[in-house]
């Protein structure tokens, strides 16, 4: 499918990332990373397991802290003053590999919960949104059930519309496929692809590596909690610069 | 048998609305109670937590019997500084104390339920919540909380009906419960049919409790689905 992978639209960063470092303990887990995402951009993250790259997103909304570096979302330094965090959250959202739908609402109350007590919005116009966002990942049908009366992909759907109704800047995807059983998988990457088109900006954490080649601007390379490489799709998968890059794309691929 | 139960009705339903009384008051106030304690509780490793965990072990490792001693007898003794405090008509009273026993005993019970209902919740709902947005207070007030009630309800029914039939313990201080009904017919009778009857008394209770339980459960509806 042809695409265009350069946005026309500004240069306006929107995530910059300076030379964060986080440790577990003793573990080194993030070292010096740097990162700047460009407004309307969609990144794919790949690499190794334990190499840092779901640590890295979950930092950009401070799901993890971190002891070094800077970390600026739109405009608004990240610290640990609780109200920068919630303001952070309202602009980013995030999907998570297991779904982590609350399991004692409703489709449409998960939908509706963080528009009324986290932003604040009516209940009438936080309903319509929910509901706009259910059609859109094509569930609104399954609004009045709960999550475990749901498939996984389903799950997976109105996790990624829960995080719609809140007007995310940014998207976080944290291996969304990776706890799908394998047909489901494709019902949850059509709704990324739809979004990525819209022009939403992503950072995807994933191994499907179609999904990059179709839809990323920028595929990063990650190792041992360093950026080793990053690069657009087609030079990425085509011609990798790194060794380490080249032996796990031969795995992958 | 029946002769006992329709000859001393007035007897019988004074032991029955004490009983309740005294287990509902106690159960309610001690949930109220045991809410907070169970979740600071939950927070291991802190001051707090280890000073519930003291008052708990002491409660749970001692009999209520004793406990029950211990606030009538015990208490009985500082009768003239009671008073000096205005305290006294209320140690004063076997019913109060057994009240205050059977409240102070179930706290400990009800808050490792809350502990454990609480802890039960995985963390990865506590970051979806955060990740909506959500402050620390609002992922409590309806993450936690809902999800925590729906899933203590069987053991809060577990511990309402062993609280029911520990209340029979208070009868031994004077309190004119169901048993303390029983007892006392059965001084004056020496048959032994009224305790027959008492039973039959926790029973009614019980039939009702449960059902009481049922319907709350059932309106955990998604409970079924996980």
């Amino acid at each position: 499918m042809e695409y265009p992978h350069k946005k026309e639209n500004s240069d306006q960063i929107i995530v910059s990332v300076s030379s964060l470092n986080k440790w577990f303990g003793d573990l080194h887990v993030l070292k010096d990373i740097d990162l700047e995402v460009v407004k309307g951009e969609r990144i794919v993250i790949a690499g190794p397991s334990g190499s840092g790259k779901s640590t890295l997103i979950r930092c950009i909304n401070f799901l993890e802290k971190f002891q070094q570096g800077e970390i600026i979302v739109n405009g608004v330094t990240l610290t640990d003053d609780h109200k920068i965090i919630e303001e952070v959250r309202r602009e980013v959202g995030m999907v998570f590999q297991g779904f982590n739908l609350f399991p004692h609402l409703t489709i449409l109350e998960n939908c509706t919960l963080g528009q009324v007590q986290g932003l604040k919005l009516d209940k009438e116009k936080a309903k319509q949104k929910a509901m706009h966002f259910l059609e859109k990942v094509n569930i609104p049908e399954q609004a009045n059930k709960y999550p475990g009366q749901l498939s996984g992909g389903q799950q997976q759907r109105v996790a990624i519309a829960r995080s719609l109704c809140m007007n995310p800047d940014v998207m976080l995807f944290d291996e969304p496929t990776s706890a799908l059983d394998p047909e489901m998988v494709k019902e949850v990457l059509d709704i990324m692809v739809d979004l990525a088109k819209e022009g939403m900006t992503m950072l995807c954490v994933t191994h499907e590596m179609g999904f990059a080649k179709e839809v990323a601007d920028r595929v990063i390379f990650m190792d041992k909690g360093q950026i080793v490489e990053q690069n657009e799709p087609v030079e990425f998968f085509n011609n990798p610069q790194h060794e380490r890059t080249k032996l796990f794309l031969k795995q992958i691929l | 048998m029946l002769t006992h139960l329709t000859g001393n009705l007035d007897i019988w339903m004074l032991g029955f609305r004490n009983t309740v009384s005294l287990t509902v008051l106690s159960f309610i106030i001690a949930f109220v109670v045991a809410i907070p304690m169970g979740v600071a509780r939950s927070h291991t490793g802190t001051l707090l937590s280890k000073i519930i965990y003291g008052y708990i072990y002491v409660v749970r490792g001692t009999p209520l019997l004793v406990q029950i001693f211990l606030i009538y007898y015990g208490f009985g003794q500082f009768h003239s500084e009671l008073k000096d405090v205005g305290l006294w008509w209320f140690f004063r009273e076997g019913y109060y104390c057994g009240l205050l026993a059977l409240t102070l005993n179930s706290i400990a019970y009800q808050a490792e339920i809350v502990r454990g209902a609480v802890m039960a919740i995985p963390h990865s709902l506590e970051e979806a919540g955060a990740s909506v947005s959500l402050s620390r207070m609002k992922i409590y007030r309806f993450i936690h909380i809902p999800i925590a009630t729906a899933r203590m309800m069987p053991a809060l029914g577990n511990e309402f009906v062993l609280l029911l039939k520990a209340s029979s313990l208070v009868s031994v201080i004077s309190v004119e419960d169901v048993l303390g009904q029983a007892r006392y017919l059965f001084s004056e009778t020496l048959d032994l049919s009224v305790f027959y009857v008492a039973a039959i008394n926790y029973l009614i209770i019980v039939l009702v409790a449960e059902a009481v339980m049922r319907r709350l459960e059932a309106r955990n509806t998604w409970l079924a689905f996980k």
